[in-house]
C-alpha cells in the first residue's frame, strides 16, 4: 500500500522535453505573478476584492478572464496541431502519435469546457442583475462555489500536462477506447474529475439563472420585457439544468467502469458502448446550444443598439429562443447516423436538424429587419456582429448538409465536420463573446476599448477564419479524416498548409486583443465613460453607472407601465431625477466558501486521479466541514447605510450631469 | 422574519385572459417584482431536484437498456427478496410521513415535536439504509457483485445512487438537528422546507425504482 497511491517520480515528462519545458514555463510563470501579488502587497486586495467576492459583477469578470486565459492554452493546442499537420507529410512530424492524441484532446476539452463555457457564463453572470433590475442574483454564494469548481475542473485539466498525461480519447471519451482495457494511464482520469467537478459548478450556476431570471425581476419587468440577453440566458440556464445531469451521470459510469469494474460500456460482461454515445450526446448536442444561445442575445443587444433601432421581431425572437431550446432535445442522434439505427431512425432526427435551421433562421432576418432603416454606428461590437451573420449562415448551412443521412454518411468523422463545428462555435459563439466583451467592458470598468486594435483585431480574427476552415472544408470533401498525425496524400497538402497560414493570422489577431487591453488601460482617461450609457443603449444596465457600485442601483427600479421595452431606461432615469428617499440595503456578505470548495475539490480530484484514497477522504471531510462551517454562519449580510447609497449615488449624478452639460450641443438625445 | 420585498402597489387593470390571481400582485411573477425570499430558495431547490431527477432518468435508462444482459449470470428473478424490499419500501414510505409530520411541528413552531418527527425520519431512514447494504453485502458475497455483469452494474449503480443520496439526506439531517438544537429555527426554517422537499422525491424516485428494477426484474 503506498501512501501517494500510484503517484510517483516517473509521473513527470522526464523523457519528452516539450512538455516539460512548457510546463516549466507555466509553473515559474504561476510563481512569478503569485510572488509579485504578495511582494507588493496586493493579496489582501485581491482576497477581500476578487476571491471571495460574492459580487455578481466580480465573478463575471472572474469568469471571463478565465475563459480567455483557457482559450490561449487551447490556442497553443491549436498551433501544435496544424503545425504538426504541415510538417507530417510524408514524414513523422514533431509529435509523436501518444502526444498528438492528448493534444486533440486537451484541445477540445478545454475550448469547451473551460473556454467557451467560462466566457458565456461570464457574460451572463454580468449582465442578467443589471439588466433585470436586481441587486445580486438569487445564491450569491452558489455562485462563488460555481465558479471556483469550473476552475478547479480547468486547474486539473492544466496539472496533467506536467503530473502524468492527459486523455488521449478525444474530447468526447468513446469506450471502448476509454475503458481501462485500452487506456490504463490516467489521462482518461484526469478528464473525468476535471469534467465531474466543473460539471457540478455549471450545473449550480444554471440553478442560479433559472432562479434568478424567474423570481428576481424588478417591479414591471414582465417575460415580454425582457432585454433578448435574458431571454436567451434563460433558455441556455434551462438547458444546462436538463443536460448538464445527463453528462454527470455518464461521466460517474465510465468512472465506475475504470474504477471498480463495472461493465456499463465494456466490451465484456454485456456492456453497451453505443449506449455511451447515446447519452453523452444527448448532453453534447443541448451543449452546443448552451453555449451560442447567449451568444444570439448579445448579437440582439448589439444590433439593436448600434442600428438605434428596437429589435425587430421582438416576440417572434422569443419564440425562437425557445424553439431552439427544446428542439436542442431532439436531435442528438444525428452525431452519430452511421451507428445503423435504421433509415427511419435517422430520417426523423434528420428533419429535426434541419428543423432547427429554420427556426435560427427566423433570427438571422430579424437581425437583418433590424438594420433596415437603422443609423448604424459600425464600432467594434457592430462589426463582430456583422461578421457573425455572415460566417454562422455559412456554418448552419454546411450544418444542414451534414444533417442529411446520405451526406453524412460519407462526410462523418471528416476535417467537413470539423470546420462545420468550428464554423458555428468561433462564427457564433466566440464572435458573440468578444462582441459582448467591447458592448459590456465599459460597463464592468467605467472605460471603453480602444477602437482601433479592436477593428484590427476583427478583421484578422474574421480572416484568419477563413483561411483556416475554407481549407478544412475542403480537405474533408477531398476524404482526409480528422485527428491524423501523419498522412500521405499528395492532394492534401496545400490545403494542410494555408490552413497553417490562417492560425499565423489567428495568432496576430490575439496580439491585437492583448494589444487592445493594455493601450485601453493605459488610455483609460481618455476613454472614460461617465454617463454610464456610452453606447446610447436602452436596457436597464444602461440607467447605472460605469462601473456599477456593489449593490447596482441605488434604488430598485421600476419599470411599471405602458412604454415598451425600448424606452425602459429613459424612464428609469427620467424618474430618478427628483429621489431623495434613499435606504439602507442588505447585501450578501463576502464568503470564503467557495474557494476553500474550490481548494478541497482540487485535492479530491488530484487524488482520485492517482488513487491516493486517504487523501480523496480527507477532501470529502472537508468539504463537509466547509459545509457545516457555512451553515453555522450567524451573519449573512450587511447593510449598507443609507447615507452611504446617497453619496455614492449622487457622485454618479453629478459626473452624468457635468457630462451632459458639457456636451449639451451635441445633442445628447434623450 | 423573512425578508420579504414588498411589491409596489400596481393599478389593478382587469385581464380576463390573466391566469392566477387576476390582480398581479403575486410577486415572483409578471409585473410583480421579486419574490420572497422563502419562494426563492424554495424554487431554486425544486430546480436543483429536477436536475437530480434528470440525473437518475439516466441511470434508469442504463438500467432498462442493460436489464437483460446477464451475461449468463444471476437474474433479478434469482437474486431479488421481495420481503426485504417490501420493508424497505415501508421504512422510506413511512419516514416521508413523519417528515411530513415535522413540517407541521415547525409550522407551530414546536421544537419538541419538530425533534423527534426528524429523529424518527432519521432512524427510518437507517433501517432503510442498513437493509440495502445487507442486500449488497449478500449479493456480493454470492459472486452476484457489480462486475459480474452489466445487469449487476446497473442495478448497483442505480440503487447505489439513490442510497448515497439517503445517506447524504442523512448527514444534512442531523447537521440540522444539532443547529435546530443550537439555535432554533430561524437560521434553518428554510433549510427545514428544502429538506422536506428532498426527502419527498427520494421516496418519488424510490417508487420508480420499485417499479422498473424489482418488479420488473422479478419478472424476467
Amino acid at each position: 500500500m503506498n501512501l501517494f497511491g500510484n503517484l510517483s517520480w516517473d509521473a513527470l515528462p522526464w523523457n519528452s522535453p516539450l512538455p516539460l519545458i512548457a510546463g516549466a514555463v507555466v509553473i515559474a510563470l504561476c510563481v512569478a505573478v503569485a510572488a509579485w501579488v504578495v511582494l507588493a502587497g496586493h493579496l489582501p486586495y485581491l482576497w477581500r476584492e476578487w476571491i471571495t467576492s460574492v459580487d455578481h459583477k466580480r465573478i463575471g469578470v472572474m469568469y471571463i478572464a478565465l475563459g480567455l486565459v483557457m482559450m490561449l492554452r487551447g490556442f497553443a493546442d491549436a498551433i501544435l496541431m496544424r503545425s504538426q499537420q504541415a510538417v507530417a507529410f510524408r514524414a513523422e512530424g514533431y509529435l509523436p502519435p501518444e502526444h498528438f492524441d492528448q493534444i486533440f484532446s486537451s484541445h477540445g476539452t478545454i475550448m469547451i469546457f473551460f473556454g467557451a463555457m467560462p466566457l458565456t457564463l461570464g457574460l451572463m453572470n454580468f449582465v442578467i442583475p443589471l439588466q433585470l433590475g436586481m441587486r445580486d442574483v438569487a445564491f450569491p454564494t452558489w455562485n462563488s462555489t460555481g465558479f471556483w469548481l469550473t476552475a478547479t475542473g480547468a486547474l486539473l485539466v492544466n496539472i496533467s500536462l506536467v503530473v502524468g498525461v492527459f486523455s488521449r480519447a478525444g474530447w468526447l471519451p468513446y469506450p471502448p477506447l476509454s475503458e481501462l482495457q485500452f487506456s490504463p494511464d490516467v489521462g482518461v482520469d484526469y478528464y473525468l474529475w476535471a469534467l465531474l467537478i466543473s460539471g457540478v459548478g455549471t450545473l449550480v450556476t444554471g440553478i442560479n439563472f433559472v432562479t434568478t431570471i424567474l423570481k428576481m425581476r424588478a417591479p414591471g419587468m414582465g417575460y415580454l420585457r425582457m432585454p433578448m440577453f435574458c431571454w436567451t440566458a434563460l433558455a441556455s440556464s434551462l438547458l444546462i439544468v436538463a443536460a448538464f445531469p445527463i453528462l454527470t451521470a455518464t461521466l460517474l459510469m465510465l468512472t465506475l467502469d475504470r474504477y471498480l469494474g463495472f461493465h456499463f460500456f465494456t466490451t465484456a460482461g454485456g456492456g453497451n458502448m453505443m449506449m455511451f454515445i447515446n447519452l453523452i450526446w444527448a448532453w453534447g448536442h443541448p451543449e452546443v446550444y448552451i453555449l451560442v444561445l447567449p451568444a444570439f442575445g448579445v448579437f440582439s443587444e448589439v444590433i439593436s443598439t448600434f442600428s438605434g433601432k428596437p429589435l425587430f421581431g421582438y416576440r417572434s425572437m422569443v419564440a425562437a429562443t425557445l424553439g431552439i431550446c427544446i428542439i436542442s432535445f431532439l436531435v442528438w442522434l444525428h452525431h452519430f447516423f452511421t451507428m445503423g439505427a435504421g433509415g427511419t431512425v435517422n430520417a426523423a432526427f434528420g428533419i429535426a436538424t434541419s428543423v432547427i435551421a429554420v427556426v435560427t433562421g427566423v433570427k438571422v432576418f430579424n437581425w437583418l429587419f433590424t438594420m433596415y432603416g437603422g443609423r448604424i454606428r459600425f464600432e467594434t461590437p457592430m462589426l463582430w456582429s456583422l461578421g457573425f451573420i455572415v460566417t454562422f449562415v455559412i456554418g448552419g448551412m454546411t450544418g444542414v448538409l451534414l444533417a442529411v443521412p446520405p451526406a453524412d454518411f460519407l462526410l462523418h468523422n471528416s476535417l467537413f465536420l470539423v470546420a462545420h463545428f468550428h464554423n458555428t462555435i468561433i462564427g457564433g459563439v466566440v464572435f458573440g463573446v468578444f462582441a459582448g466583451i467591447a458592448y459590456w467592458f465599459p460597463k464592468a470598468f467605467g472605460f471603453r476599448l480602444q477602437e482601433g486594435w479592436g477593428v484590427a483585431a476583427f478583421w484578422l480574427t474574421l480572416a484568419a477564419f477563413y483561411a483556416v476552415f475554407v481549407p478544412l472544408y475542403m480537405l474533408g470533401l477531398l476524404g482526409m479524416p480528422r485527428r491524423m498525425q501523419h498522412y500521405d496524400m499528395e492532394m492534401w497538402r496545400p490545403w494542410v498548409l494555408a490552413a497553417m497560414i490562417g492560425v499565423v493570422l489567428f495568432g496576430a489577431a490575439m496580439i491585437c486583443q492583448v494589444i487592445q487591453l493594455v493601450v485601453s488601460i493605459r488610455r483609460r482617461d481618455l476613454l472614460r465613460d461617465e454617463t454610464g450609457d456610452p453606447w446610447n443603449g436602452r436596457s436597464l444596465e444602461w440607467a447605472t453607472s460605469s462601473p456599477p457600485p456593489q449593490f447596482n442601483f441605488a434604488v430598485t427600479p421600476n419599470v411599471a407601465g405602458e412604454e415598451p421595452y425600448w424606452e425602459i431606461e429613459r424612464r428609469v432615469i427620467a424618474s430618478r431625477q427628483n429621489e431623495s428617499g434613499y435606504e439602507a440595503i442588505p447585501m450578501p456578505r463576502n464568503t470564503a466558501t467557495g474557494f476553500v470548495t474550490g481548494f478541497f475539490a482540487t485535492i479530491t480530484g488530484f487524488a482520485m486521479v492517482w488513487h491516493i484514497w486517504w487523501l480523496a477522504i480527507l477532501g470529502l471531510v472537508a468539504a463537509y466541514a466547509v459545509f457545516v462551517w457555512y451553515a453555522w454562519r450567524d451573519v449573512s449580510e450587511e447593510e449598507i447605510p443609507a447615507e452611504e447609497v446617497a453619496r455614492i449615488d449622487q457622485i454618479h449624478r453629478k459626473r452624468r450631469a457635468d457630462r451632459l452639460a458639457r456636451h449639451s450641443d451635441a445633442g445628447e438625445s434623450a | 422574519m423573512t425578508t420579504t420585498i414588498e411589491a409596489p402597489a400596481l393599478e389593478r387593470h382587469a385581464a380576463p385572459y390573466r391566469l392566477g390571481r387576476a390582480d398581479g400582485l403575486a410577486t415572483g411573477h409578471g409585473e410583480a417584482g421579486p419574490a420572497s425570499k422563502r419562494v426563492v430558495v424554495a424554487f431554486g431547490f425544486w430546480i436543483f431536484l429536477l436536475s437530480d431527477i434528470v440525473m437518475f432518468s439516466a441511470f434508469f435508462a442504463a438500467h432498462a437498456v442493460l436489464q437483460t444482459a446477464t451475461d449468463g449470470g444471476p437474474t433479478g428473478r434469482d437474486l431479488f427478496n421481495p420481503t426485504r424490499v417490501a420493508i424497505e419500501t415501508a421504512c422510506l414510505l413511512a419516514s416521508s410521513f413523519t417528515c411530513g409530520l415535522s413540517a407541521l411541528a415547525t409550522d407551530a413552531r414546536n421544537h419538541v415535536w419538530t425533534q423527534a418527527a426528524l429523529l424518527v425520519t432519521g432512524l427510518l431512514g437507517l433501517a432503510f439504509l442498513s437493509l440495502e447494504a445487507q442486500e449488497f453485502a449478500a449479493m456480493i458475497a454470492s459472486g452476484a457483485g457489480p462486475e459480474r455483469s452489466a445487469f449487476l452494474s446497473s442495478f448497483f449503480a442505480l440503487v447505489g445512487l439513490h442510497g448515497a443520496h439517503v445517506s447524504v439526506g442523512l448527514l444534512w439531517l442531523g447537521t440540522m438537528m444539532a443547529q435546530l438544537f443550537v439555535k432554533g429555527f430561524e437560521p434553518v426554517i428554510y433549510r427545514l422546507i428544502c429538506f422536506n422537499l428532498y426527502w419527498h422525491v427520494l421516496d418519488i424516485i424510490w417508487v420508480a425504482i420499485f417499479t422498473v428494477v424489482y418488479l420488473i426484474g422479478e419478472g424476467r
